[in-house]
């Protein structure tokens, strides 16, 4: 091979004819130059759109607590509305055609029939009766949110037919409706608690890592007493303090109050460390240099600093909260009828007999599962886009 | 060294309790009335006339006429001397009560953790060296649903089916026939056999948290520069993953028994009250309901001695595993 050039031939080489430009190393693309310019949230939001199960989770907890909210609306029934024909219904399936032809979505009506050895109640399937679903319809009136009566509702069941779609409970009660009307206190008293240890465990840590000292000793002392002991028997042991003839209400904000209580400690550690750690980063320091004042620093630096790291972290308390208050009513020290959350719906799924006989009574233990699988994603999500260091 | 270690920690442990204890005796004297009202509004609700005379003999026995405060120190050092006071309901020494159904927790919360530990190990390793692979992805899914499905609702099914399948009685820690006899090897085969039940229903929500950090801290682990030496440096991928990044997912282990063993006990409650378990879940709920208090407030100081001593012992095996650990002179920053 002659690659080799000859010694006194210059080696050929390419030159670009395009004019030079110095800086086109330093020339951000569009998306650098996005991210550079974007403030911590919008940065946070960025990272947090590629962990796109936690994406998916939020949108999912939102349609969830959208439904929570206007549950009126949704439910075909009440959540206290009696069909004391139709006690313990399994749940009717739904279908679009009979004999063939279409009718839209509809189902078939139910025969009792009394089981004379075991007095069971039984129900046969008749497809002779055909109830048409209705829509955007007037069903049963309501008090929508205790404020104004109204009737109209998104599905119905047909003018003199029933629709249990996920069965009917001990005395009639339709369970998709009652676990509608259930995710309102269930979902809320998650939020309710969180709320109840976000402020305590701020505040309490916050005094720690600010004044330090002796205070500083006895709250981390206090807290890892809190943190050694029995989550349950101790929310029991406070669950029971609850006179009976408190109001349903009262002891809903009872049970808010005890979730929360045993719950600060995890957040107060965190914002106490994070104060510590913060207040010596070299951008503190220099807010410090150029004259801005105690409230500037703690306001402006500090906390948004550490907010989203907490609310990440208090993302993650929720569905221990969730599972608390369904434990709690499930034992019957929770919450009490007549007020529906899925841990008193559950209540009555104690015994063995219903896992033999009545296994749709279990279904509120359903959306349990599924709103603490979405937490714990977005959780997740947020932890991750709350974390500047990845 | 470890010794005076020791030593200083259970020193330490005195303070940590005396808090916990007055929690405790805060939290049984909140509710309204004591027991004795309660038995007397139940005892005329019953058109019965209480008897007064053993209600006050009890009155002053256990100090119910002095204030809180001095009760709370009568309670203490009884409590001290190993007096734990009278169940009013049960009408027994409190000391009579608990033993077996302590001992039963402490054995249902020790083969927990072992199996959660035994189940934890093997899967958190596999996902964190397959990280994103099919398989990591099922066990984290398999790991939240065991977070996220409520104790007592699991306990029930699998009850249903392990009655159905393996043909267990129904709830219990033994058959039905070896109940009131006394304990012998076919008594002992009867609790072998049920115990798995319990042990596994506790353990999942354990091992799925567990899961979840064995992986997360050992990926930490794998992308430290030391790993990369060794791996350029020829040693087998085994030995590479065994030899020291796994033993710092050991030490995790270990010191995380502090955090575990409260979850455990917890988990335990409800679990025992589903499947009627003589330990001590049941009674406590029964004692909470009627305000026996020294039978509540025994319990749950004994569940929080518990665990103190577990971590105690949490401490002292990882001081002994790492050698970074340091055993004098408190914390390092």
């Amino acid at each position: 091979m002659s690659a080799l050039p000859k010694a006194d031939q210059s080696l050929p080489h390419f030159v670009s004819a395009a004019p030079f430009d110095a800086h086109s190393v330093m020339r951000l693309t569009p998306e650098q130059e996005k991210a550079a310019l974007a403030s911590q949230w919008q940065l946070m939001w960025l990272k947090f759109k590629r962990h796109k199960l936690a994406l998916w989770s939020g949108w999912f907890l939102i349609v969830v607590y959208f439904v929570a909210m206007f549950c009126e609306i949704f439910a075909p029934y009440g959540s206290q509305t009696r069909n004391t024909d139709f006690v313990r219904a399994p749940p009717q399936a739904v279908h679009l055609f009979h004999e063939g032809s279409f009718v839209g979505p509809f189902v078939y009506g139910y025969r009792q029939k009394l089981d004379v050895e075991t007095l069971r109640r039984n129900y046969e399937v008749d497809t002779t009766q055909v109830h048409r679903i209705r829509f955007f319809c007037h069903g049963e009136p309501y008090k929508f949110w205790g404020l104004f009566e109204a009737s109209w509702r998104l599905i119905c069941p047909a003018e003199d037919g029933v629709l249990f779609l996920l069965g009917t409970d001990r005395v009639g009660r339709d369970i998709f409706s009652r676990i509608l009307y259930g995710a309102r206190i269930s979902l809320t008293i998650g939020i309710l608690g969180v709320s109840v240890s976000f402020i305590l465990g701020v505040v309490i840590g916050g005094l720690a890592g600010y004044y330090g000292g002796v205070f500083d000793t006895v709250t981390q002392r206090i807290i890892e007493v809190v943190q050694s002991l029995p989550h349950i028997p101790l929310w029991m042991a406070l669950a029971s303090i609850m006179p009976a003839s408190w109001s349903p209400l009262l002891v809903y904000l009872g049970i808010t109050v005890i979730l929360g209580l045993m719950d600060w400690t995890g957040l107060a550690r965190a914002v106490r460390s994070k104060l510590l750690s913060l207040r010596e980063e070299d951008y503190v320091m220099a807010a410090q240099l150029m004259g801005a004042k105690t409230p500037r620093i703690v306001g402006r630096h500090l906390i948004p600093g550490f907010m989203s790291h907490l609310i990440a972290k208090a993302t993650i308390a929720i569905p221990g909260m969730i599972l608390g208050e369904t434990a709690l009513s499930f034992l019957g020290l929770g919450l009490r009828p007549p007020i529906t959350s899925w841990g008193v719906m559950l209540n009555e799924a104690q015994n063995i007999n219903v896992v033999a006989l009545y296994p749709w009574l279990m279904f509120p233990a359903i959306p349990v599962i599924l709103i603490i699988i979405a937490f714990n994603f977005l959780g997740d999500g947020l932890r991750d886009a709350a974390d500047p260091y990845r | 060294m470890l010794f005076s270690y020791i030593i200083r920690r259970i020193l330490l442990m005195i303070p940590t309790l005396l808090i916990t204890s007055a929690l405790i005796f805060t939290v049984m004297e909140l509710p309204p009335g004591d027991f004795f009202e309660t038995y007397q509004a139940e005892m005329q609700a019953q058109g019965e006339r209480a008897d007064m005379s053993r209600v006050e003999f009890l009155k002053k026995e256990y100090h119910f006429d002095k204030p809180p405060i001095e009760r709370y120190f009568y309670w203490l050092w009884d409590f001290v001397r190993g007096d734990f006071g009278y169940s009013f309901e049960y009408q027994l020494p409190v000391r009579d009560i608990i033993g077996d159904k302590l001992l039963l927790t402490v054995v249902i919360s020790f083969l927990t953790i072992i199996f959660t530990w035994a189940i934890a190990f093997p899967i958190g390793i596999y996902s964190a060296t397959h990280q994103y692979s099919w398989g990591d992805y099922g066990l984290t899914m398999l790991g939240l649903l065991g977070i996220a499905i409520p104790h007592f609702l699991l306990a029930l099914i699998v009850m249903y089916f392990a009655n159905i399948w393996f043909g267990l009685s129904i709830g219990g820690l033994m058959a039905p026939e070896y109940l009131n006899q006394p304990m012998s090897w076919e008594k002992m085969g009867s609790i072998l056999k049920h115990i798995w039940l319990p042990v596994v229903l506790i353990g999942v929500t354990g091992t799925a948290g567990m899961i979840r950090a064995v992986r997360a801290n050992l990926l930490d682990e794998l992308e430290k520069q030391y790993v990369t030496t060794a791996r350029a440096k020829g040693m087998p991928p085994g030995r590479a993953l065994m030899k020291y990044p796994f033993r710092m997912s050991l030490n995790f282990f270990v010191s995380d028994i502090g955090s575990i063993l409260p979850a455990v006990i917890s988990g335990a409650e409800i679990v025992a009250i589903v499947l009627s378990l003589p330990t001590t879940g049941p009674l406590l709920i029964r004692a909470l309901q009627a305000q026996d208090m020294y039978l509540a407030g025994s319990f749950l100081m004994f569940l929080a001695i518990l665990t103190v001593i577990g971590v105690l012992i949490s401490d002292l095996a990882l001081a002994i595993l790492d050698p970074r650990v340091r055993l004098q002179g408190g914390a390092s920053k």
